[in-house]
């Protein structure tokens, strides 16, 4: 056929796998040269981070912490992916989440905490929803493109949270603008808590059990994309919207769904963040998890496995990070940003640059394997 | 006719090149005597894109020597190959279609930052092309305003301008009625007789009969044999490109129509822009029947496709035995429950998935079946063993169902859509292209398919830009011509020539 170079496909080992650490080595390799430049040295940099993310029971909190909030924002992203929409609004949607986490929790304060907890969820996966369904609808109805219109919502939610926190909820008698803190039985349980009931003993950390939730929404998110009906039609419409209209799968139905669904994801954010650490509603307590799941999105293929290894690795680079920004003050949290950067530009912009070399490798390995053997076209 | 100056006017020899695994191309040897026709022919695979890319400067051959004009070249890139003086007309036009004729023909070689000079010079040079060879267009014309066969030409004109004295066609009457596909070769003969060598690339045997002074035949990426054409046989041709001997005429007994299984009636379909592109059609068909749509691709038999399944909103009324259905919500899911199917005319955009494996491709459409079911899962396991079985029965080649659906070749990647709607038992199957891009062997197992779909007391709409295959299959054919149907006739009773006077709207009465 004119033009198309016949595509050889990477084992499927190499392309889950291979792919993305080659990715990140680069990244890390690049960001060593930086690391470098400022006079320090990369080799016992990438020590002080890892001791400070894995060394210890309370590095592995925070980094599990962290991993946590990437995790759900890396979800949303993902989802929004397997439809052919690139979600990135998850700052804004996680920011609603928090919201509607928070009015949940005082809503339904009378109930007991086995009750208020999930009530509390809902709340805050139904407002990140609900944020995501309008760029949704506006992208499904009027072509409106949601990368466009969930950059402006996430504008919108940090200005709503402002309007609501300084002159609606925000706490009387305070200066903070911040709202009063939820139920004590409202609250996700910490994991020293849980894992001291389990009797384990475990440091005060701010890891809380919205990790099992952030793994549980993992699964749930496989189990919906490769093996339900409506998951079927989502990577239809993601992967070819006019062979979706051929099969009478409706690419507006099914962008506003996976919009809510990712949206809801996103939302979820706020039960580590709220709910699982600072038990009030606060400005920015996103802190740019939004954007991190888009690295961890990429970095994991948009597979809800690849997203909880990729989150697991942010997470490390955020508590080694900052324990490195202790030891070395050189080396500021914004070296994390650096690699993030440098993981996004390898992972999404350059993706082929590793894919077709390794492509040409995989297929004269084969030929040789071959042995000179004429394979039919 | 083929007046040998002195030396061929292109020479390749040896020429090898691989793509990864695949050996697109194995130590082609190919002369072309100037100012002549030259016919490549090929099945899809053959490697006639390639060599021709290779030609043209797309790509670089591994190994081998090109020579142009007895001098040996490189051609790294299209700019060299036009400096060569080698011309490409591509099968998809490489137009801007809101930019005029005289804009279109010096884009790439404007000649200096200033436009009006190299308009000038364009203007000039198009009126002399149109007088020495007929090859007539408004310059000021938007491009996208012409008929195809417009475009066409000025796609030539651009080759021409550049100084091609080597021209290459590539399919280039894909998208010709048969009279626009004579202008053309009318037209070829007028460049060969000014000395212009012509290569075409064609997979239509008839074109290569009545247009050209030698053909190659390629098969598997290599040239397997060279004829002259008037010594030649199209089944000799056949064979070559095939490797055995091929049936041309299908075989069928009469037809036994049975009951009106779909009825149409004043069907009208309007684009988003409000324009009509099929208008108050109206046309039934029996069980046991097949109803061939003969007309130029863009005349209404896509919409005419699109509206019976369900894929656009239309006016009028369609039954399907009996039932009618209610148009102001178009649904290709109510439609499939009518037990009305199709198989859409363009697979790779429609009817197929391309990164999905094939089994997942080959419940597109009917994933909401019960049978595909487990709780609220997809049965993954039951749609690999009934893709596996259809696999078998249709032959298709490699039968893996989890082989992604892309790495399939076009006819296997139809013969997965064929099955998948034929095995549902249809009572109206509409069928779209159904050998578009598939090598002669699957046509003849396509062909044989619905024709014993028919047998079975289907109902079968057909459409097809290939005439002979209408011809062929239908029992009856209707044409449509700017959205409106044009005539109706018995395949035993018209011809092809009659067939293109209706297909370009010249009503019976007229002819």
């Amino acid at each position: 056929m004119s033009g198309n170079t016949p595509l050889v496909a990477l084992p499927r080992w190499a392309d889950v796998a291979l792919v993305p650490a080659l990715t990140v080595l680069t990244a890390f390799a690049v960001s060593g040269f930086v690391v470098l430049a400022i006079g320090e040295n990369p080799f016992e940099a990438i020590a002080i981070l890892l001791k400070g993310a894995l060394g210890s029971k309370a590095g592995w909190g925070y980094t599990l912490y962290y991993t946590t909030s990437f995790i759900f924002t890396g979800l949303a992203v993902s989802m929004a992916f397997q439809a052919g929409l690139f979600n990135i609004g998850g700052e804004g949607q996680a920011t609603l989440g928090g919201l509607g986490a928070v009015l949940f929790c005082f809503a339904f304060e009378g109930l007991p905490g086995i009750l208020l907890v999930p009530l509390g969820v809902l709340g805050a996966a139904l407002a990140g929803a609900a944020w995501a369904f309008i760029p949704g609808y506006l992208q499904a109805k009027r072509g409106s493109h949601v990368v466009i219109t969930t950059i402006m919502f996430n504008f919108l939610a940090a200005t709503l949270m402002v309007y609501l926190l300084v002159n609606v909820m925000g706490r009387p008698g305070s200066m903070a603008p911040e709202t009063r803190n939820i139920a004590d039985h409202a609250i996700a349980a910490p994991m020293h808590v849980f894992l001291g009931a389990l009797g384990i003993s475990f440091p005060k950390t701010p890891f809380n059990i919205s990790f099992l939730l952030a793994l549980l929404s993992a699964f749930a998110v496989w189990l919906l994309v490769w093996h339900t009906r409506l998951g079927y039609e989502i990577r239809v419409v993601g992967q070819s919207p006019t062979a979706a209209i051929y099969a009478g799968i409706s690419p507006v139905k099914i962008t506003v769904v996976s919009m809510a669904i990712s949206g809801g994801l996103a939302g979820m954010l706020a039960v580590n963040e709220i709910m699982g650490l600072q038990y009030r509603l606060l400005l920015d307590f996103t802190a740019g998890a939004g954007f991190v799941g888009i690295a961890v999105a990429l970095m994991g293929r948009a597979h809800p496995v690849g997203v909880v290894l990729a989150a697991l690795l942010f997470g490390i680079l955020y508590q080694g990070g900052t324990e490195l920004s202790f030891e070395k003050p050189a080396i500021t949290r914004d070296m994390i940003v650096v690699i993030q950067g440098f993981v996004i530009l390898f992972a999404g912009a350059l993706e082929h640059a590793f894919k077709k070399p390794l492509a040409k490798l995989f297929a004269i390995a084969r030929v040789a394997k071959a042995g000179g053997q004429n394979g039919a076209a | 006719m083929t007046g040998a100056v002195d030396g061929p006017a292109i020479e390749l020899i040896d020429l090898d090149k691989r793509f990864g695994a695949v050996q697109a191309n194995r130590k082609v040897s190919l002369s072309i005597a100037p100012a002549s026709v030259h016919g490549i022919v090929g099945e899809n695979g053959a490697g006639k894109s390639t060599l021709m890319s290779i030609l043209y400067g797309f790509y670089e051959a591994d190994s081998g020597e090109i020579r142009v004009k007895g001098k040996t070249a490189r051609i790294r890139s299209s700019q060299e190959a036009i400096n060569l003086g080698i011309g490409m007309v591509h099968q998809h036009f490489m137009l801007v279609d809101n930019m005029t004729v005289l804009e279109n023909v010096i884009l790439g070689a404007e000649g200096g930052s200033l436009l009006a000079r190299g308009e000038e010079k364009a203007r000039a040079a198009l009126k002399e092309l149109g007088e020495r060879y007929g090859l007539t267009v408004d310059p000021d014309a938007i491009v996208g305003d012409l008929a195809v066969g417009l475009q066409q030409r000025v796609e030539i004109i651009k080759a021409l301008y550049r100084g091609a004295d080597i021209l290459i066609l590539d399919e280039p009457t894909a998208v010709l009625t048969p009279s626009e596909a004579d202008h053309l070769f009318e037209l070829t003969k007028a460049l060969r007789a000014q000395g212009k060598t012509v290569i075409l690339i064609t997979h239509k045997l008839r074109e290569i009969m009545h247009a050209t002074d030698h053909v190659s035949v390629m098969r598997r990426g290599e040239m397997v044999a060279t004829f002259e054409t008037a010594k030649t046989t199209p089944a000799d041709i056949a064979e070559a490109m095939v490797g055995r001997r091929v049936l041309f005429t299908v075989e069928k007994g009469p037809s036994n129509p049975g009951r009106v299984l779909l009825d149409v009636k004043d069907l009208t379909v309007k684009d988003g822009q409000g324009v009509t592109r099929l208008n108050r059609a109206t046309l039934h068909i029996r069980a046991g029947e097949v109803l061939g749509i003969a007309a130029v691709s863009g005349n209404g038999q896509s919409e005419l496709l699109e509206a019976l399944a369900g894929m656009r909103r239309a006016t009028g009324s369609i039954a399907v035995d009996g039932v009618s259905v209610d148009l102001t919500k178009p649904d290709p899911r109510v439609m499939r429950a009518l037990k009305l199917l199709h198989v859409p005319e363009d697979r790779q955009r429609s009817g197929l998935v391309l990164p999905f494996e094939a089994a997942e491709s080959g419940i597109l459409g009917h994933h909401e079946d019960e049978r595909f079911a487990r709780g609220f899962l997809i049965d993954h396991a039951m749609i690999a063993r009934d893709q596996a079985l259809k696999m078998e029965a249709y032959d298709v080649r490699p039968p893996s169902p989890h082989l992604k659906t892309a790495n399939f070749s076009g006819g296997n990647q139809q013969k997965i859509v064929l099955a998948r709607e034929m095995e549902r038992d249809p009572s109206v199957l509409l069928i779209g292209q159904p050998t578009r891009g598939v090598d002669i062997g699957a046509i003849e197992f396509i062909h044989k398919r619905i024709i014993a779909m028919r047998d079975a007391g289907k109902a079968i709409l057909l459409v097809s830009v290939e005439l002979d295959e209408i011809m062929a299959l239908s029992d009856r054919i209707i044409t449509i011509c700017g959205g409106k149907i044009t005539g109706e006739r018995l395949p035993s009773q018209t011809n092809e020539r009659e067939l293109g006077l209706l297909m370009a709207g010249v009503t019976a009465e007229a002819a």
